[in-house]
């Protein structure tokens, strides 16, 4: 890890200041900035230090919805009453990411913040293509090992996927993020790779994360996250969906529905198409899976044409609606 | 001109003064400049749990933290977990018992692991301590001891706890 300095601010005014310097990056948790400097994939020659800032770490729910400071940490935000009331999805997105350990010290901001796990992105010593960290150098995961890759909103640049639990709740339930002067739904924050795939956020140097506010609705307040992975627990998902529903007085009867994936895709994925062809419809089995097919619309795979066996990420388009489906069955109590 | 920066910790207990590079993090400046080589190095990246300790009294990874970052805080690591009389904390005395270790590498990582787990309420059934241990890899697939020594301390400790009140 290259050397920097490390400054401590004092003030919000402060640290937008040292961190519009170039070469200047904030920290958090550290857990995403430690570890790719420490991968040689950043080299901030100055820290920022946010987390002694006051103010930024409460967490408040209320009838309009749930304020999240940017410090909060995700094992605070997990365990809140009121998120684990009205956003059981968000505080499933979060016990479910990670470790214990690594929940304890990562924040809300740095969570939008963390970068892909792609793992030639990982490793410019060994894989020095890579659009993402170095522009115009090309892609090491198309017809490299992508087994991981996205299969939605990818580009001829890019096909790392967003790792986000988190982000993904956040977009089925129309978050806004905060950057003190300006707001920005959690949707538009997150950027599609196209030719710019090193620009993930629609953020710019020298302005900070204060907080995520998510608006209280019924969707919301009946909603799951389901991560499907290679193993059980800390581990990013191969795909996973965070559903929300809201049903007719009849019991049966689809009248709000939000949808969106993690896992699968270049940002968090908020899949319309499934939400409005089940929107008015009976919530059944067939009908709920027919829709879920529509979740992978226009979904690539990056398979591996050279070798045996090595069929890439394409088991993603099947995987994905299937998750979907699962947990809108439960999440309406039909499965 | 090397770039330096002195940092106050609460080491189990003593404050301790360190005069370091700001890059050194909590887990270098535990083995390399405070000579406690009880906390483990294995991935460097948060990736296995070795390196867990506890800061304010919570678990963390001291390879993804900056030791300048936890200036002024309270560190605990498994050096500082057994009473000054050399008595075992129960989670140490459990993993002995139920011999919850084959190397002993990842052993003290699950140990402060552990500890926290039972703080925090979440060692309640074995699928839940399974889930809020999963933060620390065994490479010697010990865990189903680790799981059984796990669930005996919280009893323990609860029984204690149950005692004093
Ligand atoms: C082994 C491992 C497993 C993981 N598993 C999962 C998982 O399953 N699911 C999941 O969702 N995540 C997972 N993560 C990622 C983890 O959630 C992120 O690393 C963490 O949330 C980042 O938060 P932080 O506070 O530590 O950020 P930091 O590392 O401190 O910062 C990350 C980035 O955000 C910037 N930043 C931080 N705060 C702000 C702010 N307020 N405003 C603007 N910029 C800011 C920093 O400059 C930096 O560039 C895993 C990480 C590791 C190491
Ligand atoms: S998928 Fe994106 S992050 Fe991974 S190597 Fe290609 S350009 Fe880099
Ligand atoms: S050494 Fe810190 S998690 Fe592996
Ligand atoms: S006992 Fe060997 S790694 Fe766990």
């Amino acid at each position: 890890m290259r050397d920097f300095s490390y400054f401590r601010a004092g003030s919000l005014d402060d640290a937008r200041r040292a961190a519009a310097l170039p070469s200047a990056m904030l920290l958090a948790g550290g857990t995403t900035l430690l570890d790719l400097a420490k991968c040689g994939v950043t080299e901030p020659e100055s820290v920022v230090d946010i987390t002694h800032l006051k103010g930024l770490g409460d967490i408040r729910v209320d009838a309009q919805g749930a304020f999240i400071g940017a410090l909060a940490r995700m094992s605070q935000i997990a365990e809140d009453a009121g998120i684990m009331t009205h956003f059981p999805a968000v505080s499933e997105a979060l016990w479910q990411a990670a470790s214990p350990q690594i929940r304890n010290m990562a924040t809300s901001g740095g969570n939008l913040m963390q970068r892909t796990r792609c793992a030639y992105f990982r490793d410019p010593a060994t894989f020095p293509a890579c659009n993402k960290r170095a522009p115009g150098s090309g892609c090491s995961a198309i017809g490299g090992v992508n087994r991981n890759h996205a299969i939605l909103g990818t580009s001829q640049s890019c096909i790392a996927t967003n790792p986000g639990d988190l982000a993904a709740a956040l977009v089925a339930f129309d978050a806004m993020v905060h950057l003190g002067e300006r707001s920005v739904a959690v949707d538009d924050f997150f950027l599609l790779p196209g030719d710019t795939p090193d620009r993930e956020h629609a953020i710019e140097p020298g302005e900070i994360i204060t907080a995520i506010t998510i608006p209280a609705s019924p969707a919301a307040r009946r909603s799951t996250y389901l991560k499907v992975r290679d193993r059980q627990s800390y581990e990013f998902a191969a795909a996973s969906a965070a559903v929300g529903i809201e049903l007719e007085p009849d019991g049966r009867t689809i009248r709000d529905l939000r949808v969106a994936l993690g896992g699968v895709a270049t940002k968090p994925w908020r899949a319309r198409a499934v939400e409005d062809a089940l929107r008015g419809k009976t919530l059944e089995p067939e009908t709920v899976q027919r829709a879920s097919l529509l979740a992978v619309e226009g979904a690539l795979s990056s398979r591996v044409d050279q070798g045996v066996g090595r069929d890439g990420n394409h088991y993603k388009i099947e995987l994905a609606p299937r998750v979907v489906a699962r947990a809108i069955l439960k999440v309406g109590g039909v499965a | 001109m090397t770039n330096r920066t002195i940092v106050h910790l609460e080491i189990n207990g003593r404050m301790q003064a360190l005069d370091i590079e700001p890059r050194v993090t909590l887990l270098d400046a535990l083995r390399e400049h405070l000579g406690l080589t009880g906390t483990k190095k294995g991935c460097d990246h948060g990736q296995c749990g070795a390196c867990t300790v506890h800061v304010d009294g919570e678990r963390v990874l001291a390879c993804l933290t900056l030791a300048a970052q936890a200036e002024g805080q309270a560190v605990t690591t498994i050096e500082g977990l057994a009473g000054s009389n050399g008595e075992l904390h129960p989670v140490q005395a459990a993993f002995l018992e139920y011999d919850a270790f084959q190397c002993g590498y990842c052993t003290p990582g699950q140990i402060m692991s552990a500890v926290a787990c039972i703080r925090e309420g979440h060692a309640g059934s074995d699928d839940e301590i399974r889930e809020y241990m999963s933060g620390n890899l065994c490479r010697c697939g010990a865990y189903p001891h680790i799981v059984a020594a796990v669930r005996q301390a919280a009893e323990d400790l609860t029984a204690h706890k149950q005692a004093a009140e």
